[in-house]
């Protein structure tokens, strides 16, 4: 590993601790103007994680070592995801260390951790959120699987920095089966960072919840935690349908050269990507929860579909 | 969809100017820097101790675009754990003594506890009986107070504002 290239990956890293609350605060803000009111502060995020770290941790009678643990397991996936996923640049020493399908496993492990320590302290609500949770990923991660299995079957490798740097400088071609994983990929993202058709980020009421159902209990650091790892998630996975379906202006070496212009390019795509996902946020319903299924089992299908449209139709590569 | 976003493009920003601000209040348990850390992004439990919910009605109407209470970077939490503030309406009745406390000692400190509307504050028209512990500062301390029956919004929102000595 070359000096640069570890200055390029922990310029990654940090870019992405930066830049995740920055990213949610802006969705908010676009969320609010769509409400028709006025937005809070663009830098709310960076304030909430502030004072939660000024506050004292409340533990649950029963808590076992598993409940503080966990806020910390889950930030670590995170970042690690958001260290192998490549933002800036294709250029990361850490790509090797984990392909796609381990980043599909990372995120895996994020939700068991999180699910457990749902139900370690016992209330009905944190059990609900877990099994809520538990429904949504089996369902969610083939269809993840499915989308990456396509993207890999294009660069013949399941290594992310590949794939991206396939698709971004490959010889020019369309993909028809990349806009059928394109869509699945949005299904998949919606239900995975909590969002409308499948959950609601803002909501206060319990019995409808997923995602706030399981940290109901957490408070503190390790609440802080758990929000920043849930901001890191939404960042991660803006940045890995960018880099597969938009992968325009990655750098391809570490120099810096390379990567001051691929930055005004990721902010520019992110904040198109925010402002969408506010509107989609806006415009749709939540799903009863057992609509769920089907939303998701679309995504699968549509996964499925982009699959089979590379096998047979655009195999003669 | 599109004839959604035509209403909303047509109503554009509706939210209103910031009340005129309420009494200021002193608070002896939390002070300067940390009541600002505090108030920048404020987390409020509400608590219904035994209201008529007129002043939940009230309450619930700080969330609308008018009011916008968000706007400030305040919102309502579902759990005492994620709060600062917990907002109390209605007399204590016996049977939400025990509750009430419960929620005080869940939440993480620094925290404020801020009582909104007359029976809260005093008791009203409830007072003292054999099934009413009368002011929530009978049963727990209490920072700030907001008086009416019940308060509108803005008296709401200006009271918690104090609070948090915006």
């Amino acid at each position: 590993m070359s000096a640069s290239a570890a200055l390029a990956q922990f310029f990654a890293i940090a870019l992405a601790l930066a830049l995740a609350p920055l990213l949610t605060g802006w969705v908010n803000m676009c969320r609010a103007w769509l409400q028709n009111r006025k937005a809070p502060p663009l830098l709310q995020p960076y304030y909430l994680l502030h004072k939660l770290f000024h506050k004292d941790v409340v533990l649950a009678r029963g808590a076992s070592p598993l409940f503080t643990f966990a806020p910390y397991v889950v930030f670590g996936c995170m970042l690690l995801a958001c260290a192998i996923i490549p933002t800036l640049s294709t250029d990361l020493p850490f790509a090797p260390a984990a392909d796609t399908i381990a980043l599909v496993g990372l995120f895996g492990l994020a939700r068991l951790f999180i699910a457990l320590a749902a139900m370690d302290v016992g209330t009905g609500f944190g059990m609900l959120g877990g099994r809520r949770e538990m429904l949504i990923g089996f369902l969610a991660e083939p269809a993840l699987l499915m989308v990456i299995f396509t993207t890999a079957l294009i660069s013949q490798s399941t290594s992310i920095a590949t794939i991206v740097d396939t698709l971004a400088r490959g010889p020019f071609a369309i993909y028809p089966s990349l806009a059928f994983a394109g869509v699945a990929f949005a299904f998949v993202s919606l239900a995975e960072n909590a969002r409308v058709p499948v959950d609601n980020p803002a909501t206060h009421l319990e019995l409808t919840m997923i995602h706030e159902a399981m940290v109901l209990e957490y408070s503190g650091r390790h609440l802080a935690l758990i929000e920043w790892a849930a901001s890191l998630k939404l960042f991660a996975y803006s940045c890995l349908g960018l880099a597969l379906f938009f992968p325009w202006g990655i750098a391809g070496s570490d120099s810096l050269a390379g990567l001051l212009p691929a930055l005004p390019a990721l902010a520019a795509k992110l904040a198109a990507g925010g402002a969408l996902l506010a509107l989609v946020e806006t415009v749709n319903a939540k799903l009863r929860i057992f609509r769920a299924p089907e939303f998701l089992g679309s995504a699968f299908l549509f996964a499925v579909l982009g699959l089979l449209v590379r096998l047979l139709l655009e195999n003669q590569a | 969809m599109i004839p959604v976003i035509r209403r909303i493009l047509r109503a554009g920003i509706v939210s209103e100017p910031r009340p005129e601000p309420a009494e200021a209040v002193e608070l002896d348990r939390l002070q300067g820097e940390i009541r600002r850390i505090l108030g920048r992004a404020l987390a409020i439990r509400q608590v219904d101790a035994g209201s008529c919910n007129g002043c939940e009605l009230e309450i619930h109407a700080l969330n609308n675009p008018y009011v916008n209470l968000e706007g400030y970077g305040i919102r309502f939490v579902a759990s005492p754990r994620h709060a600062d503030m917990l907002l109390i309406t209605g007399p204590v009745t016996k049977n939400m003594e025990h509750a009430l406390k419960t929620a005080w000692e869940c939440m993480p400190d620094p925290k404020l506890v801020v009582a909104a509307g007359d029976c809260a504050c005093s008791g009203g028209i409830f007072g003292e009986s054999y099934a009413s512990c009368g002011a929530v500062e009978r049963v727990i301390p209490v920072d700030a107070r907001i008086p009416g029956c019940p308060p509108t919004p803005r008296q709401l929102l200006a009271g918690i504002l104090a609070a948090i000595g915006r």
